[in-house]
């Protein structure tokens, strides 16, 4: 009984395992072979065979690859970053992750990632200005090479300033710049005939227009719209106000630390004028001023709120977009307004302009346009995988090449601004981007005066320059825009934290990097 | 065999080992929780206070950690931070003289009734003495920050931001506690809705509130606008920005208040308001010698999380204000977080110290002088 029962189990079993098994099938298959047939023909004459290659296509260079870019909360510049990304995917294979951080983060967000050996990121786009911070200690790779022999990035094309700020140090590059930044003016060509040269001027247009209706919705507008939002991308305005009044010997003289002591220049009666004048124009913004954002300004300007502006080369690009726009054709841009009365350093007081003291004058009024940030260009980091390294480089190239940029630059939401030679000799691509050729000729004309001016000041790009400005400079000027301060305890304030840093870090060394840096070329 | 008989003897091996093994179990179920807490706590506290005491670098191949002593607390109390830490000190005025007057003749009072009781100690005089001077200090701050041409720094902003904001959350939840305790209509449905703002992330409060201060855009306004005052904003004020995250604060954590408040209200005895209303009590007879009294306790300990909370307020003014305007609204925990954000580790390290100091001591504190003496009556 057992027994017919342990056969009958087994036999069951068998049968389980069979079906479990692959159950053999007929297959039918094409097999072609090739065959050689060799058979001597006599020749009588020479034949030319024509062979048609029909190419494979080729593989792509970086087939899953994965570069991951960290760069500041947009919209813009992430913008561009991300929808050129799949496009780039497409060409090369490598996949392009854009990563992020407020822009308050992005400084020490690249400095920890990179010092900590996380490495989490394989490129950064961010202000050149920082780079002195990652290159010192050898954690952006150097792409002099990559450059050299990269002729599709049409480097020489780059104007010389970008070139050399925005992408060089010692010599060696070691970013690729991929927007061009200068602080400028922007007023309403239908209210304003003569855009200000001087800061008076500047502000006697926006008392007069404060208050009225600019944009034709009954609702009172504002004269003047700054953005001085602590913690943000305003901390530059003060400079781009006080630097006519500090600077006027030429970009060599330099605009924040006297040459000589590496004393800060920023307790004097310029710096005093400067406060002033930037504490005034808050009397004629918007209400909530100190808390805007350069992205909240812009959009005040282009919803025809303001009749001027500060900003970089973004509302002369956002204007245009019908989209986002009620200024169209309604624009205009200058170069930063100009001073009268400049710093005698040795006295620390204003003196009036003459052929000595302003040799650069135009009409009696300094101008010292101040090319606040550099744009913001694309480093990789050393450590990374030499071959993400290469395809982060490819998409920093590709996002360079002219194909790309001399769109994006026209486009107001990718925060790019031109920095190209031909970006600004070609001015039909602005034209067809929606500018008037007399808009475009304004516009651009406005950043060719502020490039070429023999009195640019550079901006800071010593060591820690991110503690200078992010920290000491832009809560001690907020503090006294808030009135928590006096305009002397301001100063106070700046002048003794940059000289504990200057202390901290070692005054013989940050004076010779503060020389180097005058030495730019343009 | 052996071991049988070591076992039985009660002088043997394997009974001393069995008796070892027996005294050291609790040692052992303990210690891996100890080493948790040790690693995650202890360990941490003691690393940031080395941290404190030093100056972070970043060097070529990494970072470098710089032994400065008490460099970054001198920089706070002393240094280049003190007015960002403790503010723009100003002569007081004749009210600010009297409030200071007031208090140490207080304090002096209560340090020579001390004295004078027999059941004193020296580690209590200590105690009461060093108490009386920080507590001194406290008022001394606050009197020349607020008088004229003073400006208050992150210490004392936290501080406002702890009392006024605890005070108004604690009468405002105790009020609708009372509220929803009566057979009014709708009650429930005003329970559930009185603690939505709890249930909603600080940062989402403070978008919310960042919407309504703006009178540029936001839903009010139009009220602004026929105010005549579209060109005004109360954010830019330095008070009305500290007032805006101080009436968000109370937004938010009201109904913290509220519901363990009303839980409180529900447990009471009974009896003894039945008994008073029989005996002919008012309302607010009942409410002050009944009610009060029997939720004290859980008052006190309510109030007691709550200001260990207060104190590390951060979202609210990171994300309403930024801090602003300047440095107006900016508190010791955002202080923190901006040096950190800065790479000033060290700084921020010393930050988070010295507000743990100050928790601790006014925790203890309170702690000692109100809730004892509140158990003590229960």
């Amino acid at each position: 009984m057992y027994r017919k029962l342990f056969a009958a189990l087994v036999a069951f079993s068998l049968l389980v395992v069979l079906a479990g098994c692959p159950v053999p099938q007929v297959v039918e298959k094409e097999v072609v072979r090739t065959v050689e047939v060799v058979k001597e023909v006599p020749v009588e004459k020479e034949v030319i065979k024509e062979v048609v290659v029909t190419p494979t296509p080729l593989a792509k260079p970086f087939e899953g690859v994965e570069v991951n870019i960290l760069t500041f909360t947009g919209p813009q510049i992430a913008e561009p970053l991300q929808r050129r990304g799949p496009d780039f995917t497409a060409l090369t294979g490598a996949k392009i992750n854009v990563i992020i951080v407020p822009f308050s983060d992005l400084y020490q967000k690249i400095l920890t990632d990179l010092a900590t050996g996380t490495n989490a990121f394989d490129g950064f786009v961010f202000a050149p200005q920082w780079m002195v911070d990652y290159i010192v200690p050898g954690y952006l790779e150097d792409l002099t090479d990559r450059v050299a022999n990269d002729p599709a990035i049409e480097w020489e094309d780059i104007a010389p300033f970008f070139r050399d700020f925005s992408a060089t140090y010692e010599g060696r590059i070691y970013t690729i710049p991929l927007d061009g930044d200068f602080h400028m003016g922007y007023y309403r060509t239908d209210l304003i005939d003569t855009p200000p040269k001087t800061w008076d001027e500047y502000l006697a247009l926006a008392a007069q227009f404060h208050g009225q209706d600019l944009n034709g919705d009954g609702d009172p507008d504002y004269g003047s719209c700054i953005s001085k939002k602590r913690g943000a991308q305003a901390y530059w305005f003060i400079t781009s106000i006080a630097s006519a009044f500090i600077q006027s010997q030429g970009t060599s003289q330099g605009a924040f630390f006297d040459t000589e002591t590496m004393k800060p220049l920023y307790n004097n009666e310029a710096f005093a004028k400067a406060l002033e004048i930037y504490n005034e124009t808050t009397k004629y913004g918007p209400p909530d001023e100190l808390n805007l954002d350069v992205g909240d300004t812009r959009s005040l300007f282009t919803s025809g709120r303001c009749a001027l502006s500060l900003d970089w080369g973004d509302i002369g690009t956002l204007a245009i977009d019908p989209t986002i726009s009620v200024v169209q054709d309604k624009t205009g841009a200058f170069i930063l307004p100009g001073a009268t009365e400049v710093l005698d350093r040795a006295t620390g007081k204003l003196v009036p302009c003459d052929e000595t003291t302003c040799p650069y004058a135009i009409d009696g009024v300094n101008h010292a346009p101040f090319a606040a940030y550099g744009g913001w260009s694309g480093g990789i980091n050393a450590a990374a995988d030499p071959i993400v390294k290469d395809a982060a480089y490819a998409f920093f190239s590709y996002m360079c090449q002219p194909a790309q940029s001399n769109v994006d630059v026209t486009i107001g939401k990718t925060g790019f601004n031109p920095y190209r030679t031909s970006q600004f000799l070609n001015r039909q691509q602005w034209v067809e981007a929606g500018m008037s050729p007399e808009a475009a000729a304004n516009y651009l004309g406005a950043i060719e005066d502020s490039l070429n001016s023999p009195n640019m000041v550079l901006d800071l790009r010593i060591p820690q320059n991110q503690r200078y400005q992010q920290v000491v400079l832009d809560t001690a000027v907020s503090q006294f825009l808030a009135g928590e301060i006096t305009l002397e305890q301001c100063m106070q304030q700046i002048y003794d934290g940059w000289e504990e840093i200057t202390e901290e870090l070692g005054r013989a060394e940050q004076l010779a990097a503060y020389r180097g840096t005058l030495g730019v070329k343009k | 065999m052996q071991a049988e008989r070591a076992l039985e003897n009660p002088n043997g091996r394997w009974h001393r080992l069995s008796e070892w093994a027996e005294r050291m179990a609790g040692n052992v179920f303990i210690w891996p929780a100890v080493l948790v807490v040790l690693f995650l706590s202890i360990f941490p506290l003691i690393i940031s206070l080395y941290l404190s005491l030093s100056r972070f670098k970043f060097v070529k191949g990494g970072f470098e950690i710089k032994f400065v002593g008490l460099a970054n607390y001198a920089k706070l109390l002393f240094g280049s931070e003190r007015t960002h830490f403790l503010g723009l000190l100003a002569t007081p005025s004749p009210l600010g003289w009297l409030v200071l007057a007031v208090v140490a003749a207080f304090l002096l009072r209560s340090l020579v009734r001390y004295a004078r009781r027999e059941t004193r100690s020296l580690g209590g005089l200590v105690g009461r003495i060093l108490s009386a001077a920080i507590l001194s200090f406290g008022v001394w701050l606050l009197v020349c920050t607020l008088s004229k041409g003073g400006r208050p720094g992150t210490l004392v902003v936290t501080l406002i931001y702890v009392f006024v904001g605890i005070i108004v959350q604690y009468l405002l939840g105790l009020g609708l506690a009372v509220l929803t305790t009566q057979q009014l209509p709708g009650r429930r449905f005003f329970r559930v809705v009185f603690l939505l703002p709890m249930m909603i992330t600080p940062v989402g409060v403070a978008y919310v509130f960042r919407m309504l201060t703006d009178t540029d855009k936001g839903p009010f306004r139009p009220i602004w606008q026929a105010m005549g005052l579209g060109l005004f904003s109360w954010v830019n004020d330095p008070w009305g920005a500290r007032a805006a995250v101080m009436i968000g604060d109370i937004w938010q954590w009201t109904p913290f208040m509220f519901i363990v408040l009303l839980a409180a209200l529900e447990g009471q005895s009974v009896e003894l308001i039945e008994a008073a209303l029989v005996d002919g009590a008012n309302r607010w007879q009942i409410f002050w010698s009944i009610t009060l009294p029997q939720i004290l306790p859980v008052s006190t300990t309510l109030i007691l999380i709550r200001m260990i909370e207060a104190f590390k307020i951060v979202d609210l003014p990171n994300v309403l204000t930024n801090g602003g305007p300047g440095t107006a609204t900016e508190s010791l925990t955002l202080q923190a977080y901006i040096s950190w954000r800065s790479l000033d580790l060290g700084g921020s390290a010393a930050i988070a110290y010295l507000l743990l100091l100050m928790v601790t001591f006014i925790g203890m504190a309170y702690v000692n002088l109100i809730r004892s003496r509140v158990a003590e009556g229960g």
